[in-house]
Order: C-alpha cells, then structure tokens, then sequence
C-alpha cells in the first residue's frame, strides 16, 4: 500500500516536472524542471530496489549532466522563447497520434493484465554487486565497446573545439 | 523492536545529529576566527562571552535582525530558492555519516548513525553533487555580472573536482569491498605489528587520501581555490547581492559542507572511530565517538591552516591542476590497488 502511494507520488511529480518543462518559457526554468523529473525517477528506481542504480541517476544526470546543461544556457544568456502559434500540421497530426499511441499502449498492458502483474521492492536485482557482475562478466564486450565509443566521441569534440588553424597546422615544433 | 520504538529513535537521532551539525557549523566559524587571529599576532573575537565564545549566537542574532534586501532587479523565484538549495542539501549529506559504533542504553540498542544504507558513500556524493545548484542558481538570479562569474566559476571547478574526488574513492572501495560506510570504517579495525594502525591512510591509499584532501578544498570552494568568491576580483562572487539570513545559509551551508566532507575524510581514510580504548565501562562507550571527534577537528583545524597559509590559485592554474595532474595520479592510484588487490587473491600470502 504505501508502496503504491509513494510511486504515485513520484510518477505524479515526474510527470508534472515533464509538463511543466514544456509551458515553461524561460530555458533555466526548463532546465530545473528536467532536474525534478531526473530526480523523481531516481526515487522510481529506488521503488524498484535499484538503489545502485537510483545514486547514478543523481549523481550523473541530476548532479553532472543538468549542471553543465545550466552552464550552458546561463553563459549563453538565454532569455525568454517567443511564443509561436505553433505549425498547423503538428496540430492536425499531433493530437491524434498521441491519442492513437496512448490507446494503443493501454489496450496492450490491459489485454495482457492476467499474464502481467506489478514490481515489488527488491524484485530487481539492482545492488552494486550484481550490477558489477553483469557489466564486467555477462556483457563485458558490449561494455568495453561502449567505452572506445565515448573515447571517440571525446576525441571528436576536442578536434571540433580547437581553432582549424591549430589542427591544419599540426603538433606545434618546438625548434620554431 | 517494534516500529514505534524505531520511529522515535529515528527521530532523536535525527534532531540531535542536525542540532550538532548546526552548532559544529556555528563554532567552526568561531575556530576559524580565533585561529586566523592567532597566526596573523592577533586576539580575535574575545568581547562576547569567555574567549569569544557567545560570538556565534551574536552573529546569528545580528544576522536576523538585518535587513532582508531584494534588490529589484533579481530573478526573485530562484533568488529566493537558491540559498534554501544550498542549506538542504549540505544539511541532507549528514543523514548516512556513522559517527560511532553499537551504543545500548537501557533495553534499547541503535547504531550511532541516522540511518545505514548499503549505498551510503553514492549517497554523500550524490546529495553534495546536487548541492552546486544553489551556488549556481544563486550566481545566475542576482542578474549581476560579478555574481554570474562567481556562480559560473563554482560550478565549473564543482564538476572539474567531483571527478577525482569520486575516482580517489575508487581505491577505497576496492579495498573494503562494500559502498557502505559502516563496513568501509570496519574493515579499517586492527594495527600492523602491534602500533601502526590498519587505517587507510597507512594502507596504501596515502596518495588516495592527498588527491581527496585537494579535491575536497575545491569542492567546498576554500582557499587556495576559493575562485567563485574572490575578493579582489569578483567582490563576492555569487552571494554579491545576498544579506542577511539568505547570506547567513550560503554560508552556513559552506561550513556545513565542509563538516560532511571532514567527517568522510575520517571514516574512508582515517579510521572512523577506530582508536586505542581504555578506561571505566562509561568511558569506553563513548571513546570511539570520542576519537571520530577529534579527527574531525583536526581536519577543520587543517581547513583554517591552510586558508591563511597558501594563496589563491589562478583560475586556468586551478582547471590545469584538476584535470591534468589530480585526475592522472586518481585513475593511477585504482590500477594500482586493483593490481595488488587481485594480485592477493591470486598468491595469499605473498603480498
């Protein structure tokens, strides 16, 4: 029971940070909005018994990734978005799509709701441990993988954000 | 024990522990008072109270009493916001810290810990990575020029310095096994031949334990990487356009980090409560506490030191020094424990 309060509870917050990050018209708004939802899905985690998985959420996306994203806007200075009347074909399309896409994912869960029943606390195996056994014994390949990605992807970036002069030039001489 | 017993410790122990975080806040600003007088052949505070010792509640007092200014040209909503952000989550960090170990009184027994989570150490870094909103919040509201540097500098040498402060852990972790608190200060019990004791430090994380001592200045925004509030450049930096008590939390908040981070200092690297114990029964329950105190006040002490010792870094200096020196040596450091570490599961007995 009060599992189910507190997951309504977070789910009610959550989606109220999603909703109000998009009425939202000043970017720093939005940005702290997307905090609350980051937050409030760590504490859906947490329902589940992922608390591993839960101080991630905080730490890399609530605590790491948000602040550079408020970096950003606060060095940009961003100020207030217009206000537009929005495109006629997102009207047309939009609306009933979402509808459509809605109704679709209700008719599926409840069609199936003999064959599917709710999560308990600590039906996932979300402690540090089994979670290290998975990354870095079941799926160690795909792990390592992902690393030499990012690495790319690093490299990438400083390539993008040094001066062209400096890459055309090549590794500075110290004899000049 | 039944549920309403646990409640009501729970409780005490909550109202106690903040009520001690608060007033080790409140002297800590004393401590650094009377010690920066010291070094620089001065008294210090010594009007209110014996040696000063009331100042504190002075302050406090003057601090209500002030006038609240918000200047007209704020962001108000996070204006205000800002300072409570910074206060609840210094003051959250406290919740898992364990500051002694099984206490019994009467027919009950509790830790001496609000609560003990087997992710307790995520939890502090977590709860203090969150903390750097109300810096920078606080920083971009005012809509001050000196303020927005001082709210952008922190926050950028917030993040810069999280990342070696995490991987100096690193070591750590490897070493006791577990991201709870408890058993990492458990697993630091006993001495090398008869007087060294198992502490970390003395265990082959001494380079883990510079690279958070550093780190943990920067975080907490103390000289010599006290940037974000230079005076000579910023006036401020980000609390330019706070007075009073919305001032007071920003620094209240401060002292509370550094607090938190003393007290982690003592339990990953120093031992926890662990020291030589002796005396009548009555003592020896409250020694161990007693020993997590006195380390924690050493580190404090060493935060004055240093403060009126070194002098500020320059900004690019600062940045260099996190990502080009600190980060290198932290990764280091973990492949070296984690060699030696599988190295003594693999040959017992010859490492």
């Amino acid at each position: 029971m009060l599992h189910l309060i507190l997951f309504l509870f977070f789910a009610t917050i959550c989606v109220a940070g999603a909703v109000n990050l998009l009425v939202q018209s000043h970017p720093i708004n939005s940005a702290l909005s997307l905090i609350v939802v980051m937050g409030s899905l760590a504490a859906e985690y947490l329902l589940l018994g992922a608390e591993f998985l839960a101080a991630v959420q905080v730490i890399v996306y609530a605590g790491a990734i948000m602040v550079l994203f408020l970096i950003t806007i606060m060095l940009l200075n961003a100020g207030k978005e217009e206000r537009s009347k929005g495109s006629r074909v997102a009207t047309l399309l939009g609306i009933p799509g979402v509808t459509i896409g809605g109704l679709l994912v209700a008719w599926t869960l409840l069609g199936r709701s003999s064959t599917t029943h709710s999560v308990s606390i600590g039906a996932l195996w979300g402690d540090p441990k089994s979670i290290a056994r998975l990354l870095f014994h079941d799926f160690l390949l795909p792990f390592e993988v992902t690393s030499v990605l990012i690495l790319v992807a690093i490299m990438g970036a400083v390539v993008l954000a040094s001066r062209p002069e400096a890459v055309a030039r090549g590794p500075r001489k110290d004899a000049e | 024990m039944s549920i309403t017993t646990f409640i009501i410790i729970s409780i005490i122990k909550s109202l106690a522990m903040v009520g001690v975080l608060l007033t080790a806040v409140a002297y800590s600003v004393w401590l650094e008072r009377k010690v920066s007088a010291r070094i620089q052949n001065r008294w210090g505070p010594t009007r209110v109270g014996p040696f000063g010792l009331l100042q504190p509640l002075a302050d406090g007092a003057k601090f209500i009493f002030k006038e609240d200014l918000t200047e007209p040209h704020v962001y108000k909503p996070l204006y205000i916001a800002a300072p409570m952000i910074a206060m609840v989550f210094a003051i959250t960090s406290i919740s898992v810290i364990p500051f002694g170990n099984w206490l019994t009184v009467g027919p009950w027994g509790t830790y001496l810990q609000i609560t003990d989570l087997n992710i307790g150490l995520l939890v502090v870094l977590g709860i203090t990575s969150m903390g750097v909103y109300g810096v920078a919040l606080a920083g971009w509201s005012s809509n001050n020029k000196y303020s927005l540097l001082g709210g952008l500098r922190a926050s950028a040498q917030m993040i810069s310095y999280e990342v070696s402060l995490g991987l100096s852990l690193v070591g750590v972790l490897i070493m006791a096994g577990s991201l709870s608190l408890r058993d990492i200060v458990d697993a630091q019990g006993g001495v090398f031949w008869g007087f060294i004791p198992r502490w970390n430090i003395f265990h082959g994380q001494t380079l883990a334990f510079f690279i958070y001592l550093i780190s943990a200045y920067a975080e907490t925004n103390r000289t010599p990487f006290d940037l974000p509030e230079a005076e000579s450049e910023l006036v401020a930096g980000y609390h330019t356009e706070y007075s009073a008590m919305k001032f007071a939390m920003f620094f209240m908040a401060e002292y509370a980090n550094m607090v938190t981070v003393a007290c982690l200092a003592t339990l990953l690297f120093l031992g926890g409560w662990h020291g030589p114990i002796f005396g009548p029964p009555i003592l020896q329950a409250v020694m161990p506490v007693i020993w997590f105190c006195l380390k924690v006040f050493f580190f404090m002490f060493l935060y004055v030191w240093v403060r009126w010792t070194l002098p500020r870094f320059r900004y690019d200096q600062l940045m260099a020094f996190g990502w080009k020196v600190l980060l290198p040596l932290a990764v280091a450091n973990i492949v070296y424990t984690a060699l030696v570490v599988a190295m003594r599961a693999q040959y017992p007995g010859r490492f």
